[in-house]
């Protein structure tokens, strides 16, 4: 590099250092908060050093979860990881079957597909609530998994994400599946689909990570505990009085809540970075 | 350019786009119109009478001061979050790419609270700065005599909810910045560093201008970000106040409708919010039209 000065050299290290023990800064004392007793937490200041109650507040929360709240980690989890695979499996099935039509094929009213796809492309679910709510309270989906994931499918990015690549396919390919006699949907099956491999990758961790951190809408539709994600559940364990949290559970449950997709961002860096700045392009 | 192939089939590509369209036409254009046709009219939140009222809706948000200062807080909170996590993104992405070692692990440490859930943000801070006990909050009171207590300061929420919502979105402004910056080529910046420019000359009048794109495109997310994905913050943090101080245009439908059943009401503003993201979405499509051209 350009400069060589011994302290210009250090000075990057001590900065990102700095970033990342302010990045780990709350995720630390919530950890120390979930191995202590409550009664440590409330005696402010909490103890700055883990204690002893790690197995015993996570098999709380695991088991029977804070008291009044009704749901357990386990169950909450369960929904939460179904609610992020039918987004992210759906959201891709459904995405990579209209972009091989709008780019393979050409019909009537491909334009219009197109732009009715595209004008949702970044609104989100918080900016029509009421009328999406009466939808699915009209189609009988409150607390039901198809509730939960069906309105969240909608999307463009994933069918723009697929387009792209599509077009960069070369055409040569697909006419020489046709000649050999194969079918557009098995050219779809063993040719396409397996190309696009990455892409699928890339968004399947964007949209994993989208499905699990949902808020606002199983904030709406769930009202029965045996449909609880972990987010509701911990809001509705924060909702009372200061003095009835149970505060160890409810920052075991937050970790709980908070290291599965932490864990698929990091193994899956790779395709994570590279579907996030794709989809500028 | 000669005509690319295309399969020949009729009814196929309408069966493969079905799924998709249902879904947008169920979820998205559906609600929308209602939203739309909702907004013109006074409903009595139990079924029953339905009044058109016109225009009235809106007229009486406009004149309403809580929608004005709903608006303000929302633009000023946007901001706040969109300058600090960007400037702040952009530093440490600057470090990053410094060729420096270790730097793979740095950037694994920085991207991570991407997978971290705006609420789950908004809960870790809370527990940092809860009143009673926060450590934080502790340190300020005990140490440095500033008692904190956002639920009744006004100022002291909106910092609460900046902080939680900019540590989540530095990890995304930064892993954007960085396949910037180092797309940036380096015989540019070498050759500048030859001819006498100092780093801070190099960045200002090559890096900068070269990352002008992705300033841009980052500008707008993090706008759309701060008007309209912060509500979970909002609503576990500080749920609006202290008295109405921090309720932002998203939080304002959410009660509306769901808390004080004005659907006539919460639509107009459903309907206005859903024109601001379009013309965001408009700007920012023209805008990487434009690129892809260049």
């Amino acid at each position: 590099m350009i400069e060589q000065r011994k302290s210009a050299r250090a000075f990057p290290h001590i900065i990102l250092w700095l970033a990342i023990l302010i990045i780990l800064f709350p995720i630390y004392f919530v950890f120390v908060a979930s191995t202590r007793t409550n009664a440590d937490i409330l005696s402010a200041p909490m103890p700055i050093y883990p204690g002893s109650h790690l197995v015993e507040n996570y098999g709380r929360a695991l088991s029977e979860g804070a008291k009044n709240l009704g749901a357990s980690a386990m169950t909450m989890m369960k929904n939460s990881f179904i609610m992020a695979m039918g987004i992210a499996v759906g959201k891709i099935v459904v995405s990579l079957l209209a972009a091989f039509a709008i780019v393979f094929f050409n019909f009537p009213g491909r334009k219009f597909c197109f732009w009715a796809i595209f004008i949702t492309l970044m609104l989100p679910v918080e900016v029509r609530i009421m009328p999406t709510y009466k939808v699915i309270s009209d189609l009988g989906m409150l607390n039901s998994y198809a509730g939960l994931i069906l309105p969240m499918i909608v999307s463009a990015t994933a069918v723009f994400l697929f387009r792209q690549f599509f077009l960069s396919v070369p055409r040569e390919i697909a006419e020489a599946s046709q000649i050999d006699g194969a079918s557009s949907m098995q050219f779809f099956r063993s040719i396409l689909v397996p190309m696009t491999r990455t892409p699928i990758a890339a968004m399947f961790v964007i949209q994993f990570i989208y499905g699990w951190n949902q808020y606002l809408w199983p904030l709406l539709i769930t009202t029965k505990q045996e449909y609880y994600t972990l987010l509701i559940g911990i809001n509705r364990m924060l909702s009372g009085a200061d003095v009835l949290i149970e505060w160890q559970i409810v920052m075991a449950t937050v970790l709980l809540a908070l290291i599965p997709p932490v864990i698929v961002v990091v193994v899956m860096q790779k395709q994570f970075i590279a579907g996030m700045t794709d989809t500028e392009k | 350019m000669a005509k690319q192939y295309e399969f020949p089939s009729k009814g196929l590509p309408y069966l493969l786009v079905t799924p998709q369209m249902v879904i947008v036409f169920l979820f998205f254009f559906w609600p929308s119109a209602q939203a739309i046709w909702q907004s013109f009219f006074l409903q009595d939140p139990f079924g029953g009478r339905v009044i058109f009222v016109g225009f009235e809706n809106y007229a009486k948000l406009f004149n309403d001061p809580d929608y004005w200062a709903s608006f303000r807080v929302s633009v000023l909170f946007a901001s706040a979050i969109t300058i600090s996590s960007m400037a702040v993104s952009l530093f440490l992405a600057i470090q990053t790419n410094k060729k420096i070692r270790f730097d793979s692990f740095y950037k694994t440490m920085m991207i991570w609270p991407y997978a971290v859930a705006t609420m789950v943000a908004g809960v870790l801070w809370l527990f940092m700065f809860n009143p009673n006990v926060g450590v934080i909050a502790w340190l300020l009171k005990y140490k440095l005599g500033i008692e904190w207590n956002h639920l009744l300061k006004a100022d002291q929420a909106f910092l609460l909810l900046t902080i939680a919502s900019s540590w989540k979105q530095i990890a995304y402004n930064f892993v954007f910045f960085l396949a910037g910056l180092q797309s940036v080529p380096l015989p540019l910046v070498e050759a500048a560093a030859i001819d006498g420019a100092g780093p801070i000359k190099r960045f200002w009048t090559i890096i900068f201008p070269m990352l002008s794109p992705t300033t841009f495109y980052l500008l707008v997310m993090n706008l759309v970000y701060g008007f309209f994905e912060t509500f979970p913050i909002v609503h576990q943090v500080t749920a609006g106040g202290p008295g109405k101080a921090t309720q932002i245009l998203v939080y304002k439908v959410w009660r509306d409708g769901v808390i004080n059943l004005d659907l006539g009401g919460s639509s107009a503003q459903s309907v206005i919010l859903m024109i601001m993201v379009i013309i965001l979405t408009v700007v920012q499509f023209r805008f990487i039209e434009r690129k892809v051209t260049y």
